[in-house]
């Protein structure tokens, strides 16, 4: 059955006045979307390059990570538009993770209270930007030489 | 809505009932996500370097492509679930939503079919190097 446009519908996202428990709770479903989408694509293309030998996989790094000096502007490009994905992804991993875990507490019946669920959607945003931060870090030391 | 036609009835009772079994389904794979994922960021942090032949030779133990092709199945099995329920609320015309669920379909069993087969190659067969 279509949708007659014409009827008034419900306010939406830019209506409500934003809280924790709504916040993780959209985000939840948008770092799904994110994962199950471009952070899939990313695994299975890592895993491929595996599996084809170095050469392949050294194609992969200079597109994805670094082309090291004589990197083309092409492939800079590429290499920053990868990055910044990584750490979206990253991001989005780590959102989806812990408020996962918040959800399968919650499924159990427990943090319903105000306070408790409040408490509980701001500490998963903390814990998922600060392992954000944390990866981000090591793998800067580690492997970009920052 | 009660004494309506066969099909008229359907229509106005809604869900087939099945809704819990999507639920406990979601919490299943969940489960199953969530232990997957941790053993590979840990077994990512305890390689000495991400070079191509530390993670090639990481890749081909049995100990690590078993987990990996597990993994794949369980996210996929999640990702179905949940981006289901993502068009069934987004998708409103019923033609344009029988075209998304399809293509969610091809897209999650092609995509981790290809993920378990690019595994077992490797570790079958050994990288080309």
């Amino acid at each position: 059955m279509a949708q007659n446009t014409d009827r008034p519908i419900s306010p939406h996202l830019q209506i409500y006045r934003w809280s924790p428990t709504m916040a993780a709770s959209i985000f939840h479903r948008a770092t799904g979307f994110v994962l199950a989408t471009a952070g899939m694509l990313a695994l299975l293309w890592w895993l491929y390059a595996i599996g084809q030998g170095a050469e392949a996989y050294a194609t992969f790094q200079s597109y994805a990570i670094s082309a090291g000096e004589k990197a083309t502007g092409w492939q800079l490009a590429s290499n920053w538009f990868f990055r910044l994905l990584a750490i979206a992804v990253t991001w989005s991993f780590f959102q989806h993770f812990f408020s996962g875990l918040r959800h399968l507490l919650m499924d159990m019946g427990a943090g319903y209270e105000l306070n408790a669920s409040r408490n509980g959607a701001l500490m998963v945003f903390i814990a998922s930007t600060t392992a954000t931060g944390i990866v981000a870090l090591l793998v800067a030391s580690r492997f970009l030489g920052v | 809505m009660g004494n309506g036609t066969g099909i008229g009835k359907v229509r106005g009772l809604g869900s087939a009932k099945h809704g819990s079994k999507h639920w406990i389904d979601q919490r299943q794979t969940a489960l199953g996500n969530l232990l997957l994922t941790s053993w590979l960021v840990v077994s990512l942090l305890l390689l000495p370097n991400f070079e191509h032949e530390t993670l090639a030779a990481w890749l081909m133990q049995p100990s690590v492509a078993l987990p990996m092709m597990l993994m794949l199945v369980s996210i996929f099995a999640h990702v179905k679930l949940g981006l289901q329920v993502l068009i069934e609320d987004y998708v409103h015309d019923e033609g344009n939503k029988l075209i998304a669920l399809t293509l969610l379909n091809l897209y999650v069993i092609g995509a981790a079919a290809f993920g378990i087969f690019t595994i077992a190659k490797h570790a079958f067969a050994g990288a080309v190097s």
